[in-house]
């Protein structure tokens, strides 16, 4: 069955690897995620769609051992920030939960994993970040 | 602008109360606070109500169920400094003349466990980016790389907090934990202990304001709430504060700007400060932030006794939120009601002797922050 993104309008599986559906303001340069047409920035009207990665760098990072509410996928998770082209920080899931295997400004590529299966036994992709150049 | 004074002050000790309704809760603080004032039915003119979770038309519930309904009433959410933007939109009421007497309280009864908040959309509750803990260990990352803080210096600022909570009889937790036991606690998000983490709870806390002054001539110096800078985003939809050191001045910093401008004061005339620990790492970024110590000193304050009662500047002495836990409508006034009575002099086996100018301070979601500067 074919799979679900957990929401709309996060990320594109392009030919050449996943990216992330940013917008970028026409005013002030600066880019945000996930993607509105008001920069939340500068508060210009009419940023424009961009996709970004899938290479990045690690910022900062955790792991979560403990399935926080709401939460449908397993545990243990990574958990950090990644900076991305264009200075676009996001925060994310990372594949590796195994701090030993993290550095602060390990090269991070973007990936696209399944994260739970929906009641109709669709599965349910979500983005996240995994060591390594892309 | 006229002088706000504060009338009377009420608490219902923090902790868990599976036998009374958060009504009764914030009953039981409104009436010890209006009690305190003299101040009886038809004798204020407004009430600010702080309040997350305590559903629709909560602060209107306790008033009616004391037969004080009727003035204009208003629920305020602000996160964590919910309690505090009370606070400061009952005492703009004062001093613009207004009204002469506001209520101003806050009450919670938090479900257990992690923070569950609407704030988060499904979809990122759904994959685990509503993990609040995890926001508080990226932050505390952020401490360790830019700040010289270690695992260690965590510990010791709970184990500080801790040990002054001993002398709470208002507190949830009144039991010292040495620094190797908080070390050996579990680990929850690297690199934070579960001993290093506040627990949300249940309390309630009110202030009475006046265009007079009450017991001890306690004032309002400053109330200052700010939000998130638009110009310091990480992503739109950043839910903590601190997380991003993107040079762009935070919440806190903001606001601590304001009151120490409209108080007159800097943060060397302070005596006494009550901020916000619900992480040991939060304590550091907010100590950081408020210019208790030079920013990037995080770490040096803790290790040279930063906070300590006998240190130039007693940071939570009431233990703070690691001790007293955190229901998030009253916690910022139970921060006023404590500094009220370190003003007064009527803080008992934690007072700090001859305090004249004091500091409370809440940040949360929003992001927002709150600085209450109290003077005597």
């Amino acid at each position: 069955m074919a799979a679900r993104p957990i929401a709309p309008g996060l990320f594109v599986d392009d030919p050449e690897g996943p990216r992330l559906v940013a917008a970028r303001c026409a005013a002030c340069g600066k880019s945000h995620f996930p993607a509105g047409r008001v920069c939340p920035y500068c508060a210009a009207d009419g940023a424009s769609e961009i996709h970004v990665g899938p290479a990045g760098r690690l910022k900062l990072f955790t792991a979560v051992t403990a399935k926080p509410p709401g939460y449908r996928g397993e545990v243990p998770y990574g958990f950090g920030i990644v900076e991305l082209e264009a200075g676009l920080e996001v925060i994310a899931r990372l594949t590796e939960p195994r701090l030993d295997r993290l550095r602060l400004g390990l090269p991070m590529r973007l990936v696209l994993e399944p994260l739970f299966t929906d009641e109709d036994g669709t599965p349910v992709v979500t983005y996240a970040f995994a060591p390594g150049a892309s | 602008m006229r002088p706000v004074w504060i009338a009377g002050v009420g608490l219902h000790p923090f902790g868990r109360f599976a036998e009374k309704t958060v009504t009764a809760l914030g009953a039981h603080a409104v009436q010890q606070a209006l009690g305190e004032a003299g101040i009886g039915r038809g004798q204020f003119q407004a009430a600010f109500c702080g309040t997350v979770y305590s559903g629709v038309a909560a602060g209107h519930k306790v008033l009616t169920s004391l037969g004080l309904s009727g003035v204009p009433t208003v629920n305020v959410e602000a996160g964590c400094a919910s309690g505090g933007a009370a606070l400061a939109l009952g005492a703009a009421q004062v001093a613009t003349g207004r009204y002469d007497r506001v209520l101003v309280f806050g009450m919670e009864k938090m479900p257990r466990g992690i923070i569950r908040s609407s704030f988060f959309e499904p979809w990122r509750e759904e994959a685990g980016l509503a993990a609040t803990p995890a926001y508080f260990a990226l932050r505390a990352q952020r401490l360790m790389r830019d700040s010289g803080v270690t695992v260690e210096d965590f510990a010791r600022v709970s184990e500080k907090n801790h040990r002054h909570g001993v002398a709470n009889p208002n507190a949830m937790y009144r039991k010292a934990i040495s620094v190797d036991e908080i070390l050996a606690s579990p680990v929850v998000c690297e690199p934070l202990r579960l001993l290093m983490l506040c627990a949300p709870n249940e309390g309630a806390a009110a202030v009475a304001l006046s265009s007079e002054p009450g017991l001890g001539a306690v004032r309002v110096a400053a109330a200052a709430l700010r939000s998130h800078h638009a110009g310091s985003v990480l992503g739109e939809h950043t839910p903590m504060s601190g997380v991003a050191d993107d040079g762009v001045a935070t919440p806190t910093e903001m606001a601590a700007r304001d009151a120490y401008e409209e108080a007159g004061v800097g943060p060397d005339d302070l005596d006494v400060v009550e901020l916000q620990d619900t992480d040991s790492g939060r304590e550091i970024l907010s100590v950081e932030e408020l210019g208790l110590c030079p920013k990037g000193g995080g770490g040096a304050w803790v290790r040279s006794g930063g906070g300590e009662m006998r240190s130039r500047l007693p940071v939570n002495a009431s233990g703070g939120l690691l001790s007293k836990g955190e229901p998030l409508g009253a916690s910022a006034l139970g921060q006023i009601v404590e500094l009220t009575w370190q003003l007064r002099g009527a803080a008992g086996p934690r007072q700090v002797s001859d305090a004249r100018v004091a500091l409370g301070h809440t940040v949360g979601r929003g992001a927002n922050a709150c600085v209450v500067i109290l003077v005597r």
